[in-house]
């Protein structure tokens, strides 16, 4: 070492405040750690997974604000004052969201190495666009990599679940203003009693960034 | 006891079924435990000084500055450790097989660039990497060898001294008498020469080790993602120099492995030496530049072969020679000869071949070494077939189709002119209710249509099988010093009537707690929440083979199955003596046994109670408890399963873009244990043969130097690129499993190559242009497009 170390160097400490799943988290860190790197190894949520490092697999994608981000991609101080939200956040204790109970039904992980990404990849994207078409959630796994299934059994886990929201939606608004359901969904209807009874239709349709525990 | 009294009216019979994943819970909600998930009290972490020029003799390596590098504690070399080669080894002549040690950190010559040369430990991962940067390495340069051309050029440089021609493996097989001649006299001969690319089997979580030392056990503890965890221990013991009882492997949950990890790597044993060494926990956890470009990599190879046809199209010969690039070492405890040797026996494949000769080399490069890779040179081989068939089909005036059914083996047991039998299949069923699917949704016409307004769309075939249930036997005649091949299963019953079930196969992805936990719950008529599926634990379990080669569930599976059935025999044995009755009268169902004769039944609990907590009450000559084993091995040449891929493909000028239009499969796996699971497989499979055929390629410059060192230079397909699977199930079940299964992990990925590629190729049929090269690049296809015929 010389006497003009560099700025990384280990002695280097930063005190941060993370806002993580409604519960706050202060930490002393070095600057250059990673979001991922602390939500994980700081943290110990070790749900969020690390594939590349280089923005691409979204193995690591968390929710920053409601919008889906790679959390390889930031450092962790970057993310002070931001809501942050990970898989953790997801079931309620013990009892799968609809998103997930969807993907389990649909065969839609195997290794699930990949999987807490693309639940909070579709979770982000489905509170933006809750009526998007199959096409659309198509593009939208794309941003993600995913080594085991193909990717169809994900691409129809979050369509059917975009389904089922739009229809307890529906039946909500016609519960309480007798109101009749557009027809462009008509198709959601069918469904609409079959919305599993672990759903978590609180969080419908509002997105899932407010949700603290 | 028969499967019927196993399962009485009313109770669910759990084979079949497509229940819903035992895994799930846990890895949907974050609760997980991947290696990288683990934290030890007191933890290091490790990462590695890599080679960064490929072919060289190492004149220093100097860790000094690293040890100073703040965070670090400690840097070994080579010299430090002292660690034994992993050597793996054929009981082969020199003549056909070259050992060649692989050390665990390279000593006096590098082989590729990114061989570990030494190991560095640190407080966090960010300063290990500081660390690594701090190393000097002072190299001599050797001329690199990158190419088979460079391999096998008189007075190349050698990559092992030993092997001379940079050979490993060279073995000429079959040569039918004759064959000459037929090839002499045949109407017809077509010829295809084929490259395959370099691929990364890539699992999306990377090869990763937590080591410790337990104090108490005396025990060094390696948490490691792996395939083959009780390999990893023997070659752990061997190179450390302890009893094999001192290491202990335990796998946590995996992101995958798909052949990488079924193999031994040298940076978890060195991880284990320097954990031992500091006597503190050592996490290593390979980055993913690492991953691509010094972790084991597969595919490449090169077909030479002609195949004779006569008038009619039935084919009278084959004549094949193949290379194999695998790289600069050898892997364990395959060697460098599975490649060559799977290509070689198994070539002919789902035809009646009567004439075949083959030469199969290994050469050995400066490049990463490589491992098996699902589907093993059967990818390869297939679209070499396929594509010999097309072209003499072209050339004699045949449907593609047409030509497969008039060579398609038909007639079960059949035995090759390569010396195997292949079980009952539905080849030919297969191919026929493929093709009815593709002319019925309406694609021969959409065609015919797209052909007259100048597109290029295109329809293509593979038919093949996929062997499975490889047991001693087949590896003995690979004549491998390791053989491969048995499983053993322990089942425990406790008083709660829940069974633990052990396995010596190692899920990644394939959901073996649920499916086998599908054959126990059926085979004791017990609730399928009451069975938990132990794998992956080296003091759990007595020994195991792992998971490749599709092993799992014909093998894996039949044991648990036996083991199931002889604690069935055990629980009846006791109710009989409580029911006085003999143990004939009574079946099991339900979490009882029952007296169907009498209507009197005795819980599972109970007699549990009486095996463990009243064992005064046992009959004459029963063991307390409730523990039964049984093993499996298959001792034949395994079984087969099929299928018939359907592709439609449409070729997009300007970009050069392949676009799948449609895809179709219809397989063949026997008995599916659990139908969603095989068809995640199946859809899985395709996705990575897709990859090989249109995306994915290792690539290196002149220099031996890697140039796909991240996702935006190796294109690993998303969404977007990977079709709809349209997939149709056939059932021949297996005769000698327990379960009538066979093997289905492999299938889908075998199948893909072959039928893209020629669905690629009946598109530019007007341009007169052939691809036979993967992957098929846009460029290919750009200038294929351009040609007119």
């Amino acid at each position: 070492m010389t006497d003009n170390a560099p700025e990384h160097t280990a002695q280097q400490r930063q005190l941060l405040s993370l806002d993580v799943n409604g519960e706050t988290h202060e930490l002393l860190t070095e600057p250059r750690r990673t979001l991922v790197d602390v939500l994980r190894h700081d943290l110990r949520l070790t749900g969020t997974h690390v594939g590349c490092e280089h923005g691409i697999c979204g193995a690591c994608t968390v929710l920053l604000d409601g919008a889906p981000v790679r959390a390889c991609l930031m450092f962790a101080a970057q993310a002070e004052g931001k809501e942050i939200r990970t898989v953790e956040s997801l079931a309620d204790g013990t009892r799968l969201n609809d998103l997930q109970q969807a993907f389990s039904e649909h065969h839609g992980l195997q290794c699930g190495f990949c999987t807490p990404g693309f639940l909070m990849l579709a979770e982000g994207f489905l509170a933006e666009r809750p009526e998007a078409s199959k096409e659309e959630i198509r593009e939208v796994v794309a941003s993600n990599l995913c080594r085991c299934t193909g990717y169809q059994t994900i691409v129809e886990a979050i369509d059917d679940c975009a389904a089922r929201r739009r229809a307890a939606l529906r039946s909500r608004l016609e519960g309480t203003a007798h109101h009749n359901g557009d027809s462009r969904d008509s198709e959601d209807e069918n469904t609409s009693e079959t919305v599993p009874p672990g759903a978590a239709c609180e969080e419908v349709p509002c997105g899932s960034t407010t949700r603290s525990r | 006891m028969t499967t019927e009294s196993a399962r009485p009216d009313g109770d669910r019979p759990w084979i079949g079924a497509s229940v819903g994943r035992r895994e799930d819970p846990r890895l949907l909600s974050g609760n997980g435990r991947f290696t990288d998930d683990i934290a030890l009290p007191g933890m290091l972490h490790a990462r590695f000084v890599r080679s960064t020029v490929a072919h060289a003799e190492v004149t220093g390596l100097d860790l000094t500055a690293v040890r100073e590098v703040p965070g670090v504690v400690a840097a070994f070399s080579a010299d430090d450790l002292g660690l034994a080669d992993i050597t793996a080894r054929l009981g082969r002549p020199v003549s056909e097989f070259v050992p060649t040690g692989m050390p665990v950190l390279a000593r006096e010559k590098v082989r590729y660039a990114g061989e570990p040369l030494a190991v560095v430990v640190a407080r966090d991962a960010y300063a290990a990497e500081d660390g690594v940067e701090a190393a000097k390495v002072s190299y001599e340069s050797l001329p690199p060898v990158v190419s088979e051309e460079q391999a096998l050029a008189p007075g190349a440089p050698l990559v092992h001294g030993e092997a001379g021609g940079n050979t490993l493996l060279d073995v000429s097989m079959f040569a039918t008498e004759g064959i000459d001649g037929t090839f002499d006299e045949a109407p017809c001969v077509v010829h295809v020469e084929t490259r395959t690319g370099r691929q990364n089997a890539l699992p999306l979580e990377t090869r990763g080790v937590v080591a410790s030392w337990d104090h108490r056990e005396e025990q060094l503890l390696l948490q490691t993602s792996t395939q083959v965890p009780h390999q990893v221990r023997t070659t752990a013991a061997r190179c450390l120099g302890l009893d094999e009882r001192a290491v202990r492997v335990v796998v946590p949950d995996m992101g995958g492995g798909f052949g990488q990890k079924c193999v031994v790597g040298r940076e978890e044993i060195a991880a284990g030496a320097a954990a031992l060494r500091l006597g503190r926990p050592v996490k290593w956890v390979e980055d993913r530049k690492d991953a691509l470009t010094a972790s084991f990599l597969a595919r490449e190879q090169h077909y030479d072969v002609r195949a004779a046809f006569d008038a009619d199209g039935h084919i009278l010969g084959l004549d094949a020679a193949i290379v194999c690039d695998m790289g600069a070492y050898s892997c364990y405890p395959f060697t460098a000869g599975i490649e060559p040797l799977m290509a070689s026996a198994e070539m002919p494949g789902v035809y009646k071949v009567p004439a075949y000769r083959v030469r199969a080399r290994a050469i050995t490069t400066n490049k990463a070494p490589t491992a098996p890779y699902r589907g093993v040179s059967r990818p390869q081989y297939v679209m070499v077939m396929e594509r010999l068939f097309e072209r003499a089909a072209r050339e004699l005036g045949l449907e593609p189709t047409e030509i497969r059914r008039r060579n398609l083996i038909t007639q079960f047991p059949y035995t090759g002119v390569n010396n195997v039998t292949y079980d009952p299949g539905s080849y030919l069923e297969s191919l026929n209710l493929c093709e009815s699917v593709l002319k019925e949704e309406g694609w021969y016409a959409a065609k015919e249509k797209a052909s007259a307004e100048g597109r290029h769309i295109g329809i293509g075939y593979s038919c093949f099988s996929e062997r499975t249930g490889y047991g001693s036997t087949a590896f003995a005649q690979r004549k491998m010093e390791v053989v491969p091949g048995f499983d053993i299963s322990e089942v425990r019953m406790d008083t709660s009537g829940a069974l633990v079930v052990t396995t010596g196969t190692m899920s990644h992805g394939q959901s073996h707690e649920t499916t086998l936990a599908q054959i126990a719950a059926d085979e004791l008529g017990l609730d399928i929440g009451k069975v938990r599926i132990h794998q992956g634990d080296t003091d759990r379990i007595t020994y195991g083979w792992g998971t490749f080669a599709s092993r799992s569930i014909a093998i894996g599976g039949s044991a648990v199955r036996l083991a199931s059935g002889r604690l069935g025999e055990k629980l009846i044995a006791i109710a009989a003596s409580v029911l006085e009755v003999p143990p004939e009268d009574l079946e099991l169902g339900q979490g009882l046994v029952r007296c169907p004769a009498d209507g009197r039944t005795v819980p599972y609990e109970e007699l549990a109670d009486i095996a463990y907590l009243k064992s005064h009450l046992l009959p004459k000559d029963t063991e307390p408890g409730l523990t039964a084993t049984a093993s499996f091995d298959v001792l034949n040449d395994g079984t087969f399963s099929n299928a018939t891929h359907g592709v439609v493909t449409e070729l997009h000028e300007g970009t050069g873009q392949v676009e799948i239009l449609r895809y179709v499969c219809v397989e063949d796996c026997g008995v599916a244990i659990n139908p969603k699971v095989v068809e995640g497989q199946t859809r899985g499979g395709i996705a990575q043969g897709i990859a090989g055929a249109l995306f994915e390629q290792v690539t290196y410059d002149e220099q031996g130097a890697p140039s796909a060192v991240s996702f935006m230079e190796y294109k690993v397909p998303t969404a977007l690129e990977i079709p709809e699977v349209s997939i149709h199930h056939l059932e021949t079940p297996c005769a000698f499993t327990e379960t009538g299964a066979k093997g289905v992990g492999e299938g889908g990925t075998i199948g893909a190559p072959a039928a893209v590629l020629n669905a690629v190729n009946d598109a530019l049929l007007p341009t007169g242009v052939e691809l036979d090269d993967t992957p098929i690049t846009p460029e290919t296809v750009v200038s294929a497009l351009e040609h007119t015929r």
